[in-house]
């Protein structure tokens, strides 16, 4: 066995570089003895600092050093963490941190990842100008509160606990049990915190008078606990995570592959627009479509369009197929549109208005449609999906589609809804394939409508 | 393997995890969530680790803590969180860390039309940070070129030390297309030179201007530090301004002196043409069909396609341009890439940018009309 660490601060680049009586002194000292008791391996020991003057701290430690930016050392710290559950991560930030850096101590609380914060708590931003912070005692000179201090004081250890801190400890720079505190801290097994309260001798003291008994004082005035304020330890993210996620974890299913196995009477780029409502399955049935396309070797786009509210409204879909890449994948002039409910007639009234007469349209028959130029075929599609699944509209559309315009076989169809859809799925989706084919046998052409707007 | 139907965003994914991407953390954002949903789907089970953060501030900044303890970081937004992720980009600039950034971009300004598509933060990638620092920009116009170009990203990222943005577009990333992801040529994996145990902890040493400094992790048997302060190559603060200049002149060279090696320029040269198309992303497919067009009327036109848009392959463009009177640049945004071309434009030669940022797709047809006949 090696020989004990005497000492886990480093002379190297000289001693302590901070102010005659700044706090942060006494605070990297405890830490030191925290870590000489504990004796981690400094290889497997990360400090890791935020920016304001404990931000020159890690480069004073003998185990690896992380100096990030202001307010975001503890999302560095987990990251470490989760990459390398093996490390001892402590984190050292000031109040300053905890200010702009705030939703990221609640975040690692609510998560309980394994790193130990300790907040060199000292009223005031000390490397700028000794500007007030979150912690700043209500009537606190500083010089952005020349004439007192209106802001609370956060409670930067109840906020931790209320967002789930299982450990939390609040106490000075003159405990004389600070070191046992720190390493206590550290060995809990999930995220541990100590507000350490201090002097910034620099700006904060003289300019309000401080002295070492007042910091008590101060606690008492703010109803904050001074000493363990809390302690109730639950499972850690990190186990969590490798226990549930990763151990448990399955290989991912094999990706669906489609090989050529039918035919296609396509000859060129072909659009083809479908227009319906939230909940009928118009995405999976677009989907379908153009995986039917590339069963018939045929290239393939899809781009689908819906309301964020995804449980209302339109759900409109485009693809084109063609026997050649597919570069443009916008549809210009639409070759076939299927319109199967009023939601999708709203949506796209506009675009069927300037329909071409070398389209084709195919509606829901009790749709009332603006004048366009398009080839309309009107079909009973809402009842006849009333007797398969009225889910299954978007299937039984794109169906007669396929089986009036013979642009692929409807085997091909049925290749992709087997190959893609769970069986009881499939089973309803193959049915709305016949039903859809049936309409098309005594389908009902209209001639285009010219209705006056 | 065979054809699948895949969105770009699933690709990006799918390239990551074949460069051994093992650690993502990112932020709910459309067009690009779904990005964040394949990778806590897949990264698990291949004993990764992914994880949503608070904010994209936190997303970034927990993937710099991994990617510095040896991992492969992967994080994906949109324009609006490249806004957030701005101050750690720098961080990752002088830190020195592997990271690769996905921006799929939507039209804007701020929220604008979320789920729309544009190309309105070229610029934005560019210069996203304080400091001026070169960067590497890769382009996909395609769902498999959105596979390729993500796992280069990674290769780009661990070679020279850098967050490497691929710079995409919701018209690529949302829209399934057909493609065979085993028929993609990549290159051999490239893995950060890692550091010799034993040497004093020097992080950030190099011989040369140019080369990344070899890797040491942290929790690694060598003992080392990050920083985002100037610093020396022990990593130490520094306030020489010898040794500031120095390392300034690092971070540029890394970048710069590599133009070639990292140029990815696709070329449809016609000989004797004298109109040259320049495009990049999605606008570069509405190109090839308007090139298609063009010369089906005996027309001479030629074509490039950038895929690494920074650093800008200047000796390839140049070349390119030898001989030119006109040269043509559509974009999705108001004439962003234009102002590089510009810069390489020989007197005499006209450039031309087709430009519009409505959320729609500019055509073959617009590109005729507004750009070559115009």
């Amino acid at each position: 066995m090696s020989a004990a660490i005497d000492t886990y601060l480093t002379n190297e680049i000289g001693p302590l570089p901070f102010c005659p009586g700044c706090g942060h002194d006494p605070l990297l000292k405890a830490l030191d003895k925290a870590l000489v008791k504990l004796q981690p391996d400094p290889a497997k020991t990360v400090i890791v600092t935020d920016i304001g003057c404990i931000g020159l701290s890690d480069r004073y430690f003998t185990t690896h050093g992380f100096h990030g930016l202001h307010g975001r050392s503890i999302t560095y710290a987990c990251g470490l963490k989760l990459a390398r559950p093996e490390l001892t991560v402590i984190v050292l930030k000031g109040d300053g941190g905890c200010g702009i850096g705030g939703t990221h101590l609640l975040n690692v609380a609510r998560r309980n990842i394994d790193i130990t914060l300790l907040v060199a708590n000292n009223f005031n931003y000390g490397m700028t100008g000794g500007q007030h912070s979150v912690s700043t005692p209500l009537g606190g000179i500083t010089s952005t509160t020349p004439m007192g201090n209106l802001e609370g004081v956060m409670d930067l250890c109840g906020t931790a606990i209320a967002a789930g801190a299982g450990w939390a400890y609040r106490g000075t720079t003159f405990d004389k049990d600070l070191p046992d505190r720190i390493a206590e801290a550290i060995t809990q097994a999930g995220f541990s915190m100590l507000d350490i309260w201090e002097m910034c001798t620099a700006y904060y003291m003289p300019r309000n008078d401080l002295k070492k008994k007042d910091l008590v004082d101060i606690m008492g005035r703010n109803n904050l606990k001074y000493g363990l304020v809390a302690d109730n330890p639950r499972p850690e993210y990190g186990s969590e995570y490798r226990t549930t996620y990763v151990d448990t974890a399955t290989p991912e299913r094999k990706p669906q592959t489609i090989e050529t196995k039918f035919g296609n009477n396509v000859t060129r780029q072909t659009g083809i627009v479908i227009a319906g409502s939230a909940g009928q399955k118009v995405r999976s049935a677009a989907g379908l479509l153009a995986q039917s396309s590339m069963y018939s070797g045929l290239s393939a786009t899809q781009k689908d369009d819906y309301p964020i509210t995804i449980m209302t409204g339109h759900s409109v879909s485009e693809i084109i197929i063609s026997p050649e890449q597919i570069n443009y994948t916008a549809i210009d002039t639409v070759d076939y549109f299927v319109l199967v409910s009023e939601d999708g007639l709203k949506k796209t009234k506009s675009r069927i208005e300037q329909l071409p007469s070398t389209c084709t349209l195919y509606v829901e028959k009790s749709l009332e449609l603006p004048h366009t130029e398009a080839k309309i075929i009107s079909l009973p599609l809402i009842a006849a999906a009333k007797k398969v699944n009225r889910l299954s509209i978007g299937v039984l559309a794109l169906a007669a589609l396929v089986k009036d315009s013979d642009i692929i076989n409807l085997d091909a169809f049925a290749e992709a809804i087997t190959a893609s859809q769970k069986p009881a799925i499939a089973e309803i989706s193959l049915r709305a394939l016949e039903a859809g084919s049936a309409l098309i046998q005594d389908r009902q052409e209209v001639e285009p409508i010219i209705v006056s707007s | 393997m065979g054809l699948e139907f895949i969105e770009g965003n699933e690709a990006i994914a799918r390239g990551a995890l074949k460069a051994n991407c093992d650690f993502f953390a990112g932020y709910p954002i459309t067009p690009s969530s779904s990005i964040l949903h394949h990778m806590l789907n897949k990264l698990p089970r291949v004993g990764g680790v992914a994880i949503q953060g608070e904010d994209e501030i936190a997303s970034i900044g927990m993937c710099i803590g991994a990617a510095m303890a040896g991992a492969k970081a992967l994080t994906a937004t949109s324009g609006p969180g490249i806004s957030l992720y701005s101050e750690n980009i720098g961080l990752a600039i002088i830190g020195e860390t592997p990271l690769v950034i996905v921006n799929v971009q939507r039209q804007g300004p701020a929220t604008g039309a979320a789920t729309k598509g544009a190309e309105g933060d070229i610029l934005f990638t560019r210069w996203c940070t304080s400091g001026g620092q070169p960067m590497i920009v890769l382009s996909p116009a395609t769902v498999s070129e959105a596979y390729e170009l993500t796992y280069r990203a990674f290769n780009l990222a661990e070679q020279y030390r850098v967050p490497v943005f691929l710079l995409t577009n919701k018209e690529v990333c949302v829209t399934r297309e057909s493609v065979d992801l085993e028929r993609v040529e990549l290159p051999q994996l490239v893995d950060r030179t890692r550091v010799t145990i034993g040497r004093p902890c020097l992080p950030y040493s190099f011989k040369e201007l140019h080369e990344a400094p070899e890797f040491a992790a942290i929790g690694g048997d060598q003992i080392t530090r990050f920083t985002t302060s100037s610093h020396d190559e022990a990593g130490y603060l520094t306030t020489s301004p010898e040794v500031i200049q120095r390392m300034i002149d690092h971070y540029a060279a890394k970048i710069e002196s590599a133009e070639e090696d990292i140029a990815l320029v696709k070329q449809d040269i016609e000989a004797y043409a004298e109109t040259l198309m320049i495009s990049y992303g999605i606008t570069s497919r509405s190109v090839a069909v308007a090139v298609k067009k063009m010369r089906e009327q005996g027309y001479k036109v030629s074509s490039l396609t950038v895929q690494s848009l920074y650093p800008v392959p200047t000796t390839t463009l140049s070349k390119a341009l030898v001989g030119i009177k006109r040269v043509i640049v559509p974009e999705m945004n108001m004439g962003q890439y234009i102002q590089e071309i510009q810069r390489l434009i020989p007197a005499g030669v006209k450039v031309v940018g087709v430009n519009k940022m409505d959320t729609t797709l500019i055509s073959p047809d617009e590109i005729i009309e507004r750009g070559i006949l115009s």
